[in-house]
């Protein structure tokens, strides 16, 4: 059966639902799963606030339909997490109990309505970078479902960055604005790439089972000259003064990233780690009542 | 938890012409309900123009295990195929 499952991904091939695979495999893919579909999910708070504060009807609706396709987002990934035998319900449990983690980024809070254009850009970017090359993922309903979100995000990032083209043709304090949201957002997008491969443990085995295709700084480094020169016809500074081209690398260089922040906010020390899972807890408890009813309604209709 | 909506599998027929196609899976409380959640889930771009969806519990799946015994008398009916015939050059529309 081993040898079944190694010929299988290395002939890269896919490994199905009812296949047999290593208990470690089977871990690390419910692990990375159930902590992208929370993501998705408390991906949904940062830039719900701004729905209802909008500028424009056609702002609005773009951001109403954006948040909306977070949750699909999540859906598709719960989906998936429960090919591997997990439970939906016990996941979102272990989510509201701080058990198990989703990305740092959705614990930066969103002061601005720039905020929006930003996250679209550049967090939607960095997840874009870090999602595409998971459509080759080795297991088959992950794959799948990132085939539907790289389709999807698309959309996501460059709503964001039209709002922002948008607002640099605009007045001087909205030029500030989005200045502002660039500084606070560039290091954490950086950060959404995971830590340095140096200190990555998990990306060899990752690599070796292909669910992983590339390293984090791989994808981090692809992702900075992709947004240079993104920045520049945007007419935003990026906030590194060592970031510059390297000709002898063929890429651009930058500088140090705080490991000691992006420790700090993973561990629950965020600007808004509290808020984030505390209202997730709440819409849960709220919704009780609701799924209840459904089901009852349901036995009541089939004992009819 | 007696609230816990039941799984359903979801299948969407891209356009006219084509078949049903598994995409993925979703919770409800019943049928109906399914299919409204399936729509608002796995059609938000026009991605279909008909839905099936069926308890997961009611289906019944061949196992990866048992693929070699399960498909092997397939293996080796080569004259099933019209390449197994060998038909002259010079014979046309064959």
């Amino acid at each position: 059966m081993h040898e079944h499952f190694d010929r299988t991904i290395e002939r890269d091939q896919r490994i199905e639902p009812r296949d047999w695979m290593p208990e470690g495999y089977r871990k690390t893919m419910v692990r990375q799963i159930a902590q992208h579909a929370h993501s998705e999910i408390i991906g949904m708070q940062p830039e719900g606030d701004w729905i209802t504060r909008a500028p424009s009807l056609r702002r609005k609706a773009i951001l109403l339909a954006k948040v909306q396709d977070e949750a699909g987002h999540g859906l598709y990934l719960y989906s998936a997490a429960e090919t591997l035998g997990s439970d939906r319900a016990d996941l979102t449990e272990l989510l509201i109990a701080g058990r198990q983690k989703y990305s740092s980024i959705f614990n930066y809070p969103t002061p601005s309505f720039a905020d929006v254009g930003v996250i679209g850009w550049l967090v939607d970017g960095a997840a874009i970078c870090n999602q595409v090359p998971l459509c080759r993922s080795s297991y088959g309903p992950y794959a799948r479902g990132m085939i539907r979100i790289c389709k999807e995000e698309s959309f996501h990032q460059r709503q964001g960055y039209e709002l922002l083209l948008t607002m640099m043709r605009g007045t001087a304090a909205q030029r500030e604005m989005v200045q502002d949201a660039t500084n606070r957002w560039w290091w954490p997008s950086l950060m959404m790439f995971g830590p340095p491969d140096a200190e990555s443990p998990n990306t060899a085995q990752s690599m070796a089972w292909k669910i992983k295709r590339h390293t984090n700084d791989e994808l981090r480094q692809r992702f900075v000259d992709m947004s240079v020169p993104q920045a520049e016809a945007l007419g935003v500074t990026l906030p590194d003064p060592e970031l510059r081209w390297n000709s002898a690398r063929g890429q651009h260089d930058f500088g140090p990233i705080d490991w000691d922040e992006f420790r700090a906010v993973l561990s629950g020390n965020g600007p808004c780690n509290a808020e984030r899972v505390a209202r997730r807890r709440t819409a849960h408890e709220d919704g009780s009542w609701v799924r209840e009813a459904a089901a009852a309604h349901a036995a009541k209709k089939v004992a009819a | 938890m007696t609230s816990e909506w039941p799984l359903y599998e979801v299948f969407i027929r891209g356009k006219r012409g084509l078949n049903h196609v598994h995409v993925g899976s979703l919770h409800a409380a019943d049928d109906e309900m399914a299919l409204h959640n399936a729509r608002d889930l796995y059609t938000r771009r026009n991605e279909g123009v008909s839905i099936c969806v069926v308890r997961s519990v009611n289906i019944s799946a061949s196992s990866p295990d048992e693929k070699d015994a399960f498909f092997a008398p397939s293996g080796d009916k080569i004259y099933r195929h019209p390449t197994f015939y060998e038909i002259p050059d010079n014979i046309p529309h064959i």
